[in-house]
């Protein structure tokens, strides 16, 4: 047993807070927008030029000028506000934006996060994300515990190229949650039916606690 | 000085010239001057130095410069979604100089405000700083990046009056507005060129100082994900 897609995006919706400005990244971290507690108002930023992003259109009703940064069409809300790519950034690096909810391929003990490329393999780029790392007031990584091969991809040191370095606060996988703190990684919590045992032996990373 | 340009074509008129830096506006395929890039496509220009966040898909946007091998180098923080890039980079056929997407944003806006350089804690640790001046502020490390300025910028506006002045339209406007002030001639592709005096001075996104030529045109607009949901 362990979290699935949709109980990771829950489980990351709460550490959300009202008031916040916030931004998610593309996969599971979209997800989180699904599950934003009640009596919660947050704005969700999508660093194309957005703020006060809202649900996907109706059918018929796609704009092709209203897209996320994930190029997904989405709709406006009344609070809505659009500008360009350079006050995009200025608002992330700025520290304007309370959080950011990022996937990964891997992460270390030390909140180093890689998720933009494979060497040889996958180029795609690394878009806003090592931006928003640098940038953002909290960052939380939201991935699967481990690869298709089981290995650990919560490890000691990252081994492909860095994203960001120490950058990670939060680790939300399927399998629990850990804070990066001096030292290594603070287990918070296991996902629903996995035991501490199970967290620790599929974990590569120092645990602290 | 008449601004308005009868096609695309003419828009770009004695602009060109194999082996210029063009900086480019757009989002995947949001926004993007599909027009311009036609014709330059038609122009045949080669060695194009191109900075642009994205490089569009195969066969849209700045891919069919890409597949026509007028491209040797590219700016961009994302180029996931074009198979024929991967294949010219991975093969050696195309440079790419991968920027953060906030970096991009920033070089182009500072290159056309008269900023050299700007120091910034993006990429601080990654590969993207190396190589590049690190400094110190207050206990955080930053490194430097330089201002782009490009021979020339092509952008997409929705509406633009005869003076220049653009007005873009929601997330259409994304990089379009930094990518026209970097340039040292902007030319403007718009849906609608309205009369003098209708837009609303308070209104306008990009003053018509960066706006040198304009053409008005039909546009495809193509929908890269289309996303929906269904009527409850």
């Amino acid at each position: 047993m362990a979290w699935d897609r949709n109980q990771m995006a829950a489980r990351a919706a709460r550490e959300l807070q009202d008031g916040w400005y916030v931004n998610l990244g593309i996969g599971i971290p979209t997800l989180v927008s699904n599950y934003i507690p009640d009596g919660i108002t947050v704005t969700l930023q999508s660093e194309n030029g957005m703020l006060g992003m809202g649900a996907f259109p109706y059918e018929g009703e796609e704009d092709p000028d209203l897209i996320n940064a994930g190029k997904q069409t989405i709709t406006e809300l009344p609070q809505t506000a659009f500008f360009d790519s350079a006050q995009s950034f200025a608002m992330i690096r700025g520290g304007k934006i309370a959080m950011a909810i990022l996937g990964a391929m891997e992460v270390s003990e030390n909140g180093d996060l890689a998720n933009w490329m494979i060497p040889g393999k996958l180029v795609k780029g690394m878009g806003g994300a090592m931006d928003l790392v640098a940038g953002v007031g909290r960052v939380v990584v939201v991935m699967d515990h481990t690869n298709k091969a089981g290995e650990s991809k919560v490890l000691k040191a990252c081994t492909l190229p860095l994203t960001g370095k120490g950058v990670v606060d939060r680790i939300i996988t399927n399998l629990g949650v850990f804070d990066v703190v001096p030292g290594g990684l603070k287990l918070i919590e296991c996902a629903d039916g996995v035991t501490e045992a199970e967290l620790r032996a599929a974990t590569e990373a120092t645990i602290v606690n | 000085m008449k601004k308005v340009y009868g096609s695309p074509k003419e828009a770009l008129d004695g602009l060109l010239f194999d082996g210029m830096t063009i900086a480019a506006g757009g989002f995947g395929l949001c926004g993007i001057p599909e027009l311009l890039i036609a014709a330059i496509r038609d122009a045949g220009t080669k060695n194009l130095v191109v900075a642009s966040n994205n490089a569009g898909v195969d066969d849209f946007g700045l891919g069919v410069l890409l597949q026509t091998r007028q491209v040797k180098k590219m700016i961009s923080s994302y180029v996931g979604e074009n198979a024929e890039f991967m294949r010219q980079y991975l093969s050696g056929e195309l440079e790419l100089e991968f920027n953060p997407q906030g970096t991009l944003a920033e070089r182009m806006r500072a290159g056309g405000a008269g900023i050299p350089g700007f120091y910034t804690k993006t990429g601080v640790g990654t590969v993207i700083a190396e190589g590049k001046e690190h400094k110190e502020f207050d206990g955080q490390m930053y490194i430097l990046e330089k201002g782009i300025i490009a021979d020339l910028s092509i952008v997409k506006a929705w509406k633009a009056d005869p003076s220049g002045n653009l007005v873009f339209r929601k997330t259409a406007r994304n990089f379009n507005p930094p990518a026209a002030t970097c340039g040292k001639i902007c030319v403007a592709e718009v849906e609608e060129i309205v009369p003098l005096g209708s837009l609303d001075p308070d209104h306008i996104h990009l003053p018509g100082i960066y706006v040198h030529r304009i053409v008005q045109g039909e546009h495809e607009k193509r929908i890269e994900q289309r996303t929906v949901r269904k009527r409850a």
